[in-house]
């Protein structure tokens, strides 16, 4: 298979505006006559849902939860960028696009990066229209902020609840088209697979999960918006829901998964206390703005915080990194977190921690001027831990938090199967090996109002569909194929529940497949995993009937996919022999233990084409080309 | 420091929709005081499915208190006993050992049960579709900055959007009211100048739509405020009665 990312010739600066010239336009009276399924209603799918039916398609949008606002995109704390340069401090589209192809290790295409830069502008000013409560300066105009990986502030915010405040602006577009009667919203429905008529996406199935049937829906074209699927790893800073079933099945259909073993894990978590742990709590990387990161000087120094003084704390990111320091992009974050408690200088009951301390800034602004910043972060993490960060160092340490890897696409979001495209978290396409903070929400609502609108209505116009309805053999053999794995869950009747499958292929994956990797370990993994799974087949208990509101049934058909997308990952882990950004392979590290890349053999995007159950993956190439920036070792010294 | 507690669960258990419900007991063992409620209902979970049960049918998502996916009725408490706080960030170090706890699901004629302590939610959503956004299609935005927002204006307008949506306003009003969560949508919009030029359809609508969902009027119980976690206040039904009032007098919307 070539694969052929169709990212248009001309200057970089220029590729956007010529391909929007030269895709052919679907006449506005004509947009009524096609029907689009968008599968997810986060910051990609309800941007897409909203700006398709705007433009006059008829849009079918899909989520799990019961409400389109509910999406994981609601939880994102931080902010999102944009070049508007609104502080003069020599920010533009170009060092924007420079700074996330670098952050992202340079494993990201660079047609791709830069029309994501270019209509970050457009994305503030949308939010804005819609009235999103941006945070603004005393004299009325848009705050920004810093974030990891940059040296200006370009980040624009809500508080701390920026995912929620765009997510609701999209929503709202999103609930004027509803009511237009543009938009059919199902909630409350998983997408089960993607049905494929003659080469061409034509529809999903989905299980109504409150009455447990199972739906065909058809249409002209396929949008998945499904979000990432950290919670491979069980534990993550993910909603409980997110998953990786929509995108895994259609692999099965035919999309190649392009990078999987691409995963961010993010530095500032609130640590791990228990078994019984559900999820992991992010604590937003814009505190690392004010926050400093230390470890006690030496091993095994059990003292209280405020008992060790100053000359034997080690303030490890500063030291090392000057210039950056305590925001060096996450992935470097994270690996000398681990580093330091590999080392026994870890803190906490655990010494699975470090300190991530505000006490100076407290002196130099005042609390007031901290509350203000991240008033609603401090009081989450002591509701939690039951600590008071005004007065104690924040405990934090590493946590799953994106997945960088996804479903391959082109320049125009489109899978490898015609008419499945892809967007948002979803999709592989722009941070590389490394997502800077504040770039995925940035990408979601770029894809979602100012690149799919465009670039479905070329694939729509230059394609003739043959008439069909969801009578079509291909959705019923389809549905089938759900019907009988559904039953098969259910009809195991084992001993062991789902969650507790979860929870060990997510400790295999994080032990093995996680911050830092070894050949071995990964081999170990993959036959972990496939014990696991060949278990999860026999042993599995689901409670319940499919005819019903059944959590445990949802969470098993999830299991079940993770099951096997948990090797895909360690394959392709395994087959990248560099170490870059996310990906760390400790045979591959420079002196100053940084990730050592190997541009002349792994300057490419490895994407992986399913052959069958229990099949080595094929794997396919699609190379790089530089031709704007110079590969350069990364350095925030 | 974390300890463990042994509680008694009451718990709604509902079929479906158009079933009776009734409580049930249900022993919740070596509870870690640093769980989340919702951890400890997944321990709970947990052992009814390996004893053949069925497991207790609850609504949640993100577990960070901003989703508004959660949400139920504890001792008699929207999202439990802590202020401020939604269900799933509420710590069993709140319970003590010996305690016994009701749990039921948001009882409002426009929240029919859908099993056991879930709910339907639809309406809020129905609520929305009736004028909460600005009508302004992707693509035609002027810059950002042409527009400037006096920072006061801009951290109130925040204030009433950090709604989650999660209903607990309804749940705990004697009357079934939903002003607190519309009154904050139409707030956050009238107080930006993006929302001003629909601010009267968007009043007079929202509102017709609340009383054609079946939710009751507000007669000033103040239970809402009380009981949301994220402490809305009040004074955004008061500016919702005003817009309201405004939209009727002067435009000719109605
Ligand atoms: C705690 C946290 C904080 C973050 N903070 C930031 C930040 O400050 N800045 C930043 O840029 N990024 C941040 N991120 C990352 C960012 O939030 C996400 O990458 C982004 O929101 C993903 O958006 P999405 O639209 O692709 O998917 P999501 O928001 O995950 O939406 C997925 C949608 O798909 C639906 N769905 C999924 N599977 C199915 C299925 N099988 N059938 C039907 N529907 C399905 C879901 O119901 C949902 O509607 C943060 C992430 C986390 C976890
Ligand atoms: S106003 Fe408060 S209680 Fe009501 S839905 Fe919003 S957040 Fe929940
Ligand atoms: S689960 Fe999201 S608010 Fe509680």
């Amino acid at each position: 298979m070539e694969l052929d990312a169709k990212i248009p010739g001309g200057h970089l600066k220029d590729k956007w505006d010529r391909h929007r010239f030269e895709l052919k336009l679907v006449n506005p009276a004509n947009k009524r006559k096609f029907d689009i399924i968008v599968v997810g209603t986060g910051l990609a799918g309800g941007a897409a849902a909203a700006s398709l039916a705007e433009l006059g398609y008829n849009v079918k949008n899909f989520c799990i939860q019961d409400s389109p606002r509910r999406a994981h995109s609601i939880a994102a704390q931080g902010g999102i960028n944009a070049a508007k340069n609104y502080t003069n401090e020599g920010d533009s589209i170009w060092r924007l696009f420079y700074d996330t192809i670098k952050g992202g290790d340079f494993r990201a295409r660079e047609g791709n990066v830069y029309r994501l830069a270019q209509v970050s502008n457009n994305i503030i000013d949308q939010c804005v229209a819609q009235g999103v409560p941006f945070a603004r300066d005393y004299g009325g105009l848009l705050a920004n902020r810093s974030f990891g990986g940059s040296q200006v502030s370009r980040t624009f915010y809500a508080r701390g609840q920026t995912g929620q405040q765009l997510l609701l602006g999209a929503y709202s577009s999103l609930s004027r088209q509803i009511a237009a009667k543009k938009v059919e919203m199902f909630t409350r429905r998983e997408m089960l697979d993607v049905v494929i008529v003659d080469g061409q996406a034509r529809g999903i199935v989905v299980r109504n999960l409150v009455t447990g049937e199972l739906e065909c829906h058809e249409a002209h074209a396929v949008v998945l918006a499904t979000g990432g699927y950290g919670n491979v790893f069980f534990l993550s800073t993910n909603a409980m829901a997110s998953n990786v079933t929509a995108a895994y099945r259609a692999y099965k259909r035919g999309a190649l998964f392009a990078n999987p073993c691409f995963t961010q894990i993010h530095p500032t978590c609130i640590p791990v206390h228990g078994t019984y742990q559900s999820k992991l709590t992010l604590m937003s990387e814009s505190l690392r703005n004010d926050g400093r990161v230390w470890v006690p000087r030496d091993m095994g120094d059990k003292r209280q915080p405020h008992q060790i003084p100053e000359s034997e704390r080690d303030y490890y990111l500063e030291r090392k990194y000057p210039s950056f320091g305590n925001l060096v992009p996450r992935d470097v974050a994270s690996r000398n977190a681990k580093a330091q408690c590999d080392e026994g200088k870890g803190v906490g009951d655990t010494g699975l921690a470090v300190y991530l301390d505000f006490a100076d800034a407290i002196k130099r602004d005042g609390k007031d001027v901290i509350e203000k910043k991240y008033g609603n972060l401090f009081q989450m993490y002591e509701k939690i831990t039951a600590q008071d960060p005004y007065e104690t160092p924040m405990m934090i340490y590493p946590a799953v938090h994106y997945t960088m890897g996804g479903l391959w696409v082109d320049y125009n979001l489109m899978s490898t199967v015609d008419g499945l495209f892809v967007m948002g978290e979803a999709n592989f396409s722009d941070h590389g090996a490394n997502r800077l903070g504040a770039s995925a929400l940035m990408q979601g609502l770029a894809d979602g109002y100012f690149v799919i609108p465009y670039t479905i209505g070329g694939y729509i116009a230059g394609t003739s569909f043959p008439e069909i309805t969801t009578d079509h053999p291909a959705f019923k053999d389809t549905a089938k194929e759900v019907r009988e794995r559904t039953d098969k869950l259910l009809s195991i009747q084992g001993k062991r529940t789902v969650d507790d499958f979860h929870r060990e292929l997510g400790l295999t994956m994080w032990d093995y497949c996680g911050m830092g990797r070894k050949d071995e370990g990964l081999e170990k993994a993959k036959k972990k995993i496939q014990e696991l799974r060949g278990e999860f087949w026999e042993n599995v208990l689901v409670p319940g009937n499919d005819k019903d509101f059944n959590q445990s049934l949802e969470r098993a058909g999830r299991v079940a996919d993770f099951l096997e997308f948990g090797e895909l990952m360690v394959t392709d882990a395994l087959a990248r022999r560099e170490s870059c950004g996310g990906h760390f392979n400790e045979a591959y590290q420079t002196e100053e233990n940084e990730a050592q890349r190997d541009d002349e053999n792994f300057c490419h995007v490895a994407a992986w084409e399913y052959t069958g159950d229990d099949k080595e993956p094929e794997f396919h190439k699609e190379p790089l080309d530089f031709e704007n920036v110079e590969l350069t070792q990364r350095s925030y010294k | 420091m974390s300890e463990t507690i042994n509680l008694t669960l009451r718990v709604w258990r509902q079929k479906g929709p158009r079933t009776q419900g009734s409580l049930e007991t249900y022993k919740a063992i070596d509870i870690s005081t640093d769980m989340s409620f919702l951890e400890m209902l997944d321990v709970v979970n947990e052992e009814l499915t390996v004893d053949g049960k069925e497991p207790i049918a609850f609504d949640h998502d993100c577990r960070e208190g901003i989703c508004g996916m959660c949400g139920v009725v504890v001792n008699g408490r929207s999202h439990g006993p802590e202020k401020g706080t939604t269900l799933c960030q509420l710590h069993m170090r709140h319970f003590s050992d010996g305690d016994t706890i009701f749990i039921e699901p948001w009882r409002s004629k426009a929240f029919p049960v859908i099993k056991d302590l879930a709910v339907d939610r639809g309406a809020f959503d129905t609520l929305i579709q009736a004028g909460g956004f600005v009508s302004v299609n992707a693509g035609g935005a002027q810059d950002a900055n042409c527009l400037p927002v006096p920072q006061e204006d801009a951290e109130k307008a925040m204030d009433a959007a950090a709604c989650i949506g999660c209903g607990a306003c309804v749940a705990s009003c004697p009357n079934a009211s939903a002003m607190l969560f519309v009154g904050a949508k139409v707030s956050q919009l009238a107080l930006l100048p993006q929302g001003k030029p629909e601010a009267a359809q968007r009043a007079l609508s929202m509102v017709r739509t609340m009383d054609e969902l079946g939710f009751g009027n507000c007669t000033n119980e103040r239970e809402c405020e009380a009981e949301c976690p994220k402490e809305i206040s009040i004074s955004n039904i008061a500016r919702l009665n005003r817009e309201y009032f405004k939209a009727g007098l002067f435009s000719s919307v109605m």
